[in-house]
């Protein structure tokens, strides 16, 4: 356990050097929450007809979905894929650790760091100047932090699979490329799920990619009741379980077919 | 004569990018296929909206599918045409620009055709597809001079976002690093620019009209083709004339691109 920790620190204190970047990408989030928003606005001003989420609710839930985006599992982990290429992966191989408790560090590391640089700043500004609401209530807001610790080990075991696929090369990388979109459309990122039509609702709540982010966003602006958050806990905790042992039956097949060329 | 020779080399230069990226067929086909279906998933989200909303301040889904298929169609264009701009950064870095200036040919030219991204087609596809869908559902009597207009508004579109990638890399003589937040707004344009103007807040609207000239290129010219006055009055002549303003647009990033290049200098690596 003490070894884990001593990875994601080191990795997190790498990960905060890059505050330019950071910066950047503060800039964007806001640039396209703001446009998303005013968008929303729009199309809450052409209806009268009652929607599943007031627009309140929508823009919270928005500038939600932008803090967190880079807890999403979209990208993988640029050093684990030039391990696999130049062979350096046999290293890892040797490290007196469980590879796939190892490698889930490493998406522990990645999905913290980042948001948690971005989400503050982005925090303070939507709600000064940009409508953001806090919490529905106390209660909501114990909720959610609860639902986004859940959140987290969803997302990272996702972004482990990733990391595992490019071990197949080839159908790994259309993998990476399938993956993010779904992960984009089915999260609610693109658009809140209480949104899409209906008759899709039931499935898309079922989905592992909900508990990314639509379901901890609904917890927040209390579209979803506090005591209902044991629901999504199980949510959560039920795909994290499910995903967690599917990467290590991938991962141990992927070690079995993996021949590593000199270096 | 000139004209052919840079087409011919043109050609060629793209013509060995492309046999590069055929190297990895699979891995082409399932790129291709990402880009696609990122690009259908998001369109799939603003039919949702439309489903649910049923207009956008009067603007129908056909209409706004019209705005979507001109912008997208006009920003793949130029993001695999002009791409080779975005790996500016990484030859001025490892003094490798020194090379393309040694070269009997304008640097510009040299490095737009360092690379035509084919996996682009994926959303080239989409835009066109969701753009014919569109001609064929909104309600508009169709003339010669329409369709050229369309024709222009996606082309003043290839202008201004190929401007935009041109300027980015320029930027890059006097930062040796790319600049993401010229990429946010290219990229945040691209958004903003799949939905009528007017819906956005004046502050907004007036950016992009006059800082950054995506409205001309892509809201005025689909209000004329759609017979629609415009609800902040601006003069007809503006919509017929605003895909040439692109093609000025460019013109002048190119002479900022001239004087980046004059204020090289090399890292000497």
């Amino acid at each position: 356990m003490k070894a884990y920790f001593a990875i994601i620190s080191a990795r997190f204190r790498m990960l905060l050097q890059y505050r330019a970047a950071a910066i950047a990408g503060f800039g964007t989030q806001l640039f396209w929450g703001f446009v998303k928003v005013m968008i929303y606005e729009a199309f809450y001003r052409s209806t009268t007809t009652p929607q599943p989420m007031e627009l309140s609710q929508v823009i919270t839930y928005t500038w939600l979905a932008q803090a967190f985006f880079t807890l999403m599992p979209f990208r993988i982990d640029a050093e684990i894929r030039r391990m696999i290429r130049e062979g350096n992966v046999a290293y890892e191989l040797l490290k007196p650790v469980d590879l796939y408790n190892l490698w889930y560090s490493r998406a522990v590391a990645n999905c913290t760091a980042t948001p948690l640089l971005r989400s503050i700043p982005l925090f303070i500004v939507a709600m000064l100047w940009l409508g953001m609401q806090p919490p529905d209530s106390i209660a909501s807001g114990f909720a959610w932090a609860a639902s986004m610790v859940g959140a987290i080990s969803l997302a990272c075991a996702i972004s482990t699979i990733l990391m595992i696929a490019i071990l197949w090369t080839i159908s790994g990388e259309g993998f990476m490329r399938i993956v993010p979109a779904m992960v984009f459309v089915f999260s609610g990122n693109i658009l809140p799920l209480p949104l899409f039509p209906d008759w899709a609702q039931t499935t898309l709540q079922l989905l592992p990619f909900a508990g990314l982010s639509d379901l901890p966003n609904r917890l927040y602006v209390g579209n979803i009741p506090p005591e209902h958050v044991i629901f999504v806990l199980a949510h959560q905790l039920i795909w994290t379980l499910i995903l967690v042992a599917f990467g290590r039956w991938l991962l141990k097949r992927g070690t079995r077919i993996m021949v590593v060329q000199g270096g | 004569m000139r004209m052919i020779d840079y087409l011919n080399l043109y050609f060629r230069y793209i013509g060995i990018s492309v046999r590069a990226q055929m190297q990895y067929k699979a891995s082409f086909i399932m790129a291709t296929f990402g880009n696609l279906l990122m690009s259908a998933v998001e369109f799939f989200a603003i039919w949702a909206l439309f489903d649910r909303f049923g207009t956008i301040r009067g603007w129908t889904l056909p209409e706004v599918a019209m705005f979507y298929g001109i912008v997208n169609t006009a920003f793949s264009i130029s993001e695999a045409g002009v791409r080779g701009f975005d790996m500016l950064p990484n030859l001025v870095k490892s003094g490798e620009f020194d090379r393309i200036l040694l070269r009997p040919r304008s640097a510009a030219f040299q490095v737009a055709s360092l690379e035509l991204q084919l996996l682009r087609i994926g959303k080239f596809v989409q835009g066109i597809v969701v753009l014919a869908w569109a001609l064929s559902a909104v309600d508009v009597a169709w003339t010669l001079p329409k369709a050229l207009l369309l024709v222009g508004a996606i082309g003043g579109g290839v202008c201004i976002f190929s401007g935009f990638f041109i300027l980015e890399a320029t930027l890059s003589f006097w930062t040796t690093e790319t600049l993401e937040i010229v990429n946010a707004i290219t990229y945040g344009g691209v958004e903003t620019a799949q939905y009528p103007l007017v819906i956005y807040r004046d502050w907004f609207r007036r950016f992009f009209t006059y800082v950054i000239p995506l409205a001309l290129v892509n809201y005025f010219p689909a209000l004329a083709i759609l017979n629609r006055p415009d609800p902040l009055g601006t003069p007809e002549i503006i919509k017929w004339a605003s895909p040439l303003l692109g093609l000025i647009f460019l013109m002048v990033t190119l002479q900022i691109w001239k004087i980046g290049v004059r204020h090289y200098t090399s890292t000497g690596s």
